[in-house]
Order: structure tokens, then sequence, then C-alpha cells
């Protein structure tokens, strides 16, 4: 029972990782279409930031706060300026942005090993989330899996509530449904792309964020969850939120059971088989939007 | 564009990434134009070195020290009047911790450089994709860190531990504590898988139970299953064959699931001082780890390594034992081309047995035949300053067994 309740929670908790770094890919990738490789360098930054800001402000508790709004506008303004640089200079060539994108995804790595060098860094965890919560039962819930599934949470809410109560996430909605129509209607759609491109990008900073309290940061940290992310999306289907959370949560208790029951490679294994099966079944994904747009 | 057009861009592109993955696995790591034997080239007033290992990727945390120590070595060596006369001249190469890479560096270090002798290499992995390579070329390695024994190449000298020298010690510390159950947590690749076999047939020998085995991918992050399942069996002790990141991501696991040195301790084998930095003291208090070498070991040699590795690279830099092991191949390796008289490496090769240095883990000897070195055991306990104290020793240099032919229970492996 023990075990069946902290694997129910570890399962939960990846769900929450992969949510996190998916959310901001659902808005880039799901949203736009763009298929951005670099994403998972916007994580990276994330997390870099979150180390850059734990030098400077002494509490690692304080550093990690600050470093939530940092970290998101950090990566979101690397998105923008991925956006005008290159990005808005292929929308019609998809194939293209691909390989730019992998391509700036390369560069930024370099970049990052070349200031802060190739060995991994660690920062410190708050007090408060390096412990655990025990329940009755000798069941313990750890403190720093709370947070992310917290913070994802948190996320997702602000973010469907942005979609369907703010003005722009109502601009954002409509140029997701027909991109033409949008414009005939007065939407500045090229203003709409960057910020929906700098809240996505942002979602991947805060994931940093929420990855250093786990493992290392590194130059490569986001190539390893970039897959996953995409994975995420496409079988949640594109252009829907709720798709990508219910697959993030599907797929992390998946993991975890798979793991439990047989190896974590027999998981992964697993895992892929299942995503392959699904889409055979379901190849537009588990929710799709329906639209009138003839593209 | 479409959202199946999408779709199907988005699998082209992971296919890119797996297709770039493959290639790189399936490089050329031999080249068969180059006749067995491209000798050294001894004729300047240098004598030309290789220094292989990973400078980047997920196991640079450890590998980078390494080329510090060899660095450190080098100079010594140098500022002494250099080897027969000659300066070493190092040439770095990154292995970018990819075990193809190793090789083609390896190739071009012989071939290209012709360098008298290489030194580096971490991980079993890629040291089984260098081995046939200076196999092929009859060229040198040294090999500076802890293995799972079950080798003996003639052209490698492992002058870190084989497994009687470390994990038979390691295990025999457990059973003298009364521990009588086990978790195995490795990284999924050969040193962990054979260490484990090992420890299992020591088990088996020794009344104890192996309650469960679990393998990570190298740099694998997400360890929440592995350490819940750790937890559920209720073991006595975890032996933990985990190296590189993954162990940053373990630790903090494992605390915040509550469990502790005082509840399960954990004996780890790839973890030194430097690892002890970069996982935070935090999360390692008083865990256990199997060396042979720990910062703090007393002794005037020592204390000059300690000495002269902080005055070069600073003094929050931690020394550790590949670290040791690797800067002990250099002055070993002068020591037998020395007594050769040649940079010839038949004639080094045959030079080596009984060759003795004053280590800062204490004196060393060569053992001619396996290519291994005696070394002294020791299990040390992790302090809250990150410094490793000795809690054992074996009190006497242990003689290389690579293929463990002393011990019984070891007769079904190989």
């Amino acid at each position: 029972m023990t075990v069946l309740f902290g694997q129910l929670f570890t399962g939960v908790s990846i769900g929450a990782v992969l949510l996190l770094i998916a959310l901001g890919l659902a808005l880039t990738f799901g949203q736009m279409n763009v298929i951005n490789m670099a994403h998972g360098e916007f994580i990276m930054a994330g997390a870099y930031t979150t180390y850059v800001l734990q030098q400077t402000i002494t509490g690692a508790g304080w550093s990690l706060l600050v470093a939530l709004p940092v970290a998101f506008v950090v990566a979101g303004t690397m998105g923008v300026l991925l956006e005008i640089l290159l990005i808005r200079r292929l929308y019609a060539r998809p194939l293209d942005t691909l390989l730019v994108t992998w391509g700036v995804s390369l560069i930024l790595q370099q970049l990052a090993r070349d200031i802060f060098g190739s060995p991994n860094v660690q920062t410190r965890a708050p007090e408060l989330l390096t412990g655990n919560i025990a329940l009755p039962g000798g069941l313990t819930v750890a403190n720093n899996r709370l947070f992310i599934l917290a913070l994802a949470l948190a996320a997702v809410v602000a973010l469907t509530l942005a979609l369907r109560l703010t003005s722009l996430g109502r601009r954002i909605r409509a140029v997701v449904q027909n991109r033409d129509l949008a414009a005939v209607s007065g939407i500045p759609i090229a203003r709409v792309d960057r910020t929906t491109f700098f809240v996505g990008s942002g979602l991947a900073g805060l994931a940093g964020v929420a990855l250093t309290l786990l493992g290392p940061i590194g130059p490569t940290m986001g190539t390893n969850l970039i897959i996953d992310a995409f994975l995420v999306v496409v079988v949640g289907g594109i252009g829907q939120l709720k798709g990508s959370v219910i697959v993030a949560f599907a797929l992390g208790v998946l993991q975890a059971t798979g793991e439990y029951l047989t190896t974590l490679s027999v998981a992964k294994v697993m895992v892929f088989v299942a995503i392959v099966a699904f889409l055979q079944w379901r190849p537009q994904g588990l929710f799709t939007l329906r639209t009138r747009s003839l593209a | 564009m479409s959202l199946i057009r999408g779709r199907r861009l988005l699998a082209g592109a992971l296919t890119l990434v797996a297709a770039a993955a493959l290639a790189a696995c399936g490089s050329k790591t031999t080249d068969t134009d180059t006749a067995a034997g491209a000798s050294a080239d001894v004729s300047g007033d240098t004598v030309k070195v290789g220094l292989l290992n990973s400078l980047s990727g997920t196991m640079a945390i450890s590998e980078v020290t390494v080329r510090d120590a060899i660095m450190l070595a080098v100079e010594e060596i140098n500022a002494a009047g250099g080897v027969l006369g000659k300066k070493i001249e190092p040439i770095g190469e990154d292995g970018a911790s990819d075990w193809p890479t190793f090789a083609e560096k390896a190739e071009k270090l012989i071939s290209q450089d012709r360098v008298a002798a290489v030194f580096g290499c971490w991980t079993s992995a890629s040291r089984k994709a260098v081995k046939p390579v200076f196999e092929k070329n009859k060229a040198l390695l040294f090999y500076p860190v802890q293995y799972e024994g079950l080798e003996q190449s003639p052209y490698i000298f492992y002058t870190g531990a084989t497994t009687n020298q470390q994990i038979v010690p390691g295990l025999d510390y457990l059973k003298a504590q009364g521990v009588k159950s086990v978790y195995l947590v490795g990284s999924d690749y050969v040193f962990p898988r054979t260490a484990n076999k090992i420890i299992k047939a020591y088990a088996a020998a020794n009344g104890m139970t192996v309650v469960g085995e679990d393998y990570a991918p190298l740099g694998s992050t997400e360890f929440g299953t592995i350490v819940n399942k750790v937890k559920a069996s209720n073991a006595n002790a975890v032996f933990n064959t985990l190296n590189g990141d993954s162990n940053v991501a373990f630790f903090k696991e494992y605390t915040s699931a509550g469990l502790t040195a005082a509840t399960m301790p954990v004996v780890s084998v790839s973890i030194a001082e430097e690892e002890v930095k970069g996982i935070g003291t935090q999360y390692l208090a008083n865990q256990l780890t199997a060396w042979n070498y720990y910062q703090t070991t007393p002794g005037a040699a020592n204390e000059k390594f300690v000495a002269a590795y902080k005055k070069k690279y600073g003094a929050d830099k931690p020394t550790s034992d590949p670290m040791e092991a690797a800067y002990v191949s250099v002055h070993l390796w002068k020591a037998m081309v020395e007594k050769a008289g040649s940079f010839d490496v038949e004639k080094v090769r045959s030079a080596a047995d009984g060759i003795t240095f004053e280590a800062p883990e204490g004196l060393v000897t060569v053992d001619g035949a396996t290519q291994h070195i005696a070394k002294t055991a020791r299990i040390g306990k992790v302090g809250a300053d990150g410094l490793i104290t000795e809690v054992w020793s074996s009190g006497q240099p242990i003689k290389p067994d690579p293929y463990l032919k002393s011990y019984p229970w070891a007769s079904g492996l190989s």
C-alpha cells in the first residue's frame, strides 16, 4: 500500500515535470505550429539563471523565489529574440525553422559551455524543500516533488485563465483558429505571435528552475527532455492545453508503474510502444481543435 | 500549415536527431590503413604523451580533475628535467563522454601525433572502446580509475583499483558491520553490471542477500521509482555503482525520501571528493565510500601532492582517488621508461615489474604479470566539510587479482 502510494506519487511528479516542460511547447508548437528545437535550451537558461542568482543572493529559499520570475523573463526574452530574428522570417518554411532552431540549440549549448564550463553545476535546495512530509501509515511525500507539482498546476491554471479571460488570450485563440481571418479582423498577428512566443519560452524557463531541485544543471540538460515534451504535446493533441495535461500525467504514471514492475529501460520502451499504438489509433492526438480553417 | 503536416515534420526532426546519434555510434573506430605498431616519435628533444579525458558531457564533472592531476605530474617531471632528458609535451583530446569519440581520439593520438603513451579514460565503456585501438597499434594506455576487473590487456596499465582492492574490501567491511541484505543501484553499462555480478557471487558465499538490483542509463536524473523500491526493500545497506551526474539526482531523491546514513547507509565506489562537492554534503553526510586514497590520507607524499595541487588549481579544489591514480600513473611511466632506458613500448612493458613509487596513497608496486598495481584499500565516511575520512583500511597494499582467482566464490565469474 505504501509502495503503491509512493509509486503513484512518483508517477504524478514525473508527470508534473513533463507537464512543466511541455506546457511552453504546447503554446509555441501546439498553438503556433512552430517546431522550436531550441526550446530545451530555454529550459537550460532557466536552470542556469537559478544557479547565477544563487551565487549572488545568499539564502537558497530567496534565490529560488526570485529565480521563478527572473527565469521566466530571461527565457521569454530569448524566445522573443529568436522569434524576431529568425522564426518570424520562416513562418512559411517549417522545415527551415526546424533546422535553424536546431542550429540555435547547438549554439546555445556551446555558449553555456563557454560561460559556465562543461562540468555540470548544482544548486543548493532551500531547507524547506529537502525534506519530506510524513503521512500516517509510513507514507512520505517529498517536498521538492510537491513544490514542482504545485508549480505545474499553478502554471496550467494561470495559462488557462489567461487564454480564456484576457483579451490577449482571446486574440491568441483567434490567431490559432484562423490566422487569416484574425488578421483581417484587425488583430495584430505579428504582435500576438511574439507574445505567445514570450510566454511559451518563459514557461520553459520556469521548468528549468524546477528541474534544479531534482538534478544537476548542464549544457545538454534541455536536449534530454525535449523529445519527451514533444511527445506529450503530440499525443495530447495540438492546439489544446487539456490534452497535454492529461497525457503528461498519464505518461508519468505509466513510466513509474512500468519502471516499478520491470526496469527503467524496459519502462521507457513500454511508454514508446504505448505512444506509437495510441497514435495509430488516434493520429490527431487525444483532443483536436475543431476549426473551420482550410489550411 | 496543417496539423498533420506539423506532426510529420516533427517525426522527421526526431528521426534526424536519432540518425545523428546513430551516426555517432556507428562512426568508424578503427583505421585499417595504419600499420600495426605505429611507433612513437621521440626524435625531437621532447617526448609527446596523449591525455584523453572527457572535458564535456556527463562525465566531465569527474574527468576534468583527472586531466588536471595528469598535468600536475607532467609539470613536476618537466621541472625535474623530464624523462630520459626529454621534456614531456602533453597533447590533450576531449573524449566528450562518448565512447566512439574516445576510440577516434585514441587512434588520432597514436597514429597522427605518435605519442609515447596515453593517460586517461574513466568509464569502463570508454576503456573497452579504446582497448582494441591500443592493442592493434601496440601502444600504451595508463588507465587511472577503479574498475570491474576481469580484464588484462597487454597494452594497458591499470593504476586504479581492481575489484579485490576496492569492492571486495567494501563488502568485507559491510559484512563486519553486520549487514545482511544489500540493494544494488548502478548506471547501465559494463562497470556496474560486472561489479554487481561479483557482488552477487560474494553475497551468495557470505550469507548476504541481494534484495534488489536496478540500473539507470548514464546521465539519467529521474530516480523517484528506484528510491521508492530501495526504501520498500528495507535493505540494511545500498551498494551504489552509479557514475557521473546521476549521483546528484539519486542522493537528492534519497534524502527527500527520508533515507539517511543512519537508516540505510550507501556505499559508493564512484564518489570521491570532487563529486562530493558537486552533489552537496547536505545530501551525503556520513555516507560511505570505498577507495584507495582520500585527501585526508596521512603521509608526507600526500601532503606534498595536496599542497602542489591546491597551489596550481586553487585552495578550494579537493584531491581524489582517480586524480591520485592518474598523477601516480605518469610517475610510474617515467620510472618504467628510465628503467628500460627507452620509450619503446615493449621494453617499457618488460621493465614494469617491481617498479615502486612513494605515492600519496602510500607505497605502490607495479605487478608486471597483471599490469595492475598493489594498493591499500580504504573505506571512508563523508564529513560535513566535504572531505572523506578513513574509517577502515587494509593496512598494507593488496596484491592485484583482476580475475579474483584467489577467491573460491568467484570461480564462476569470468
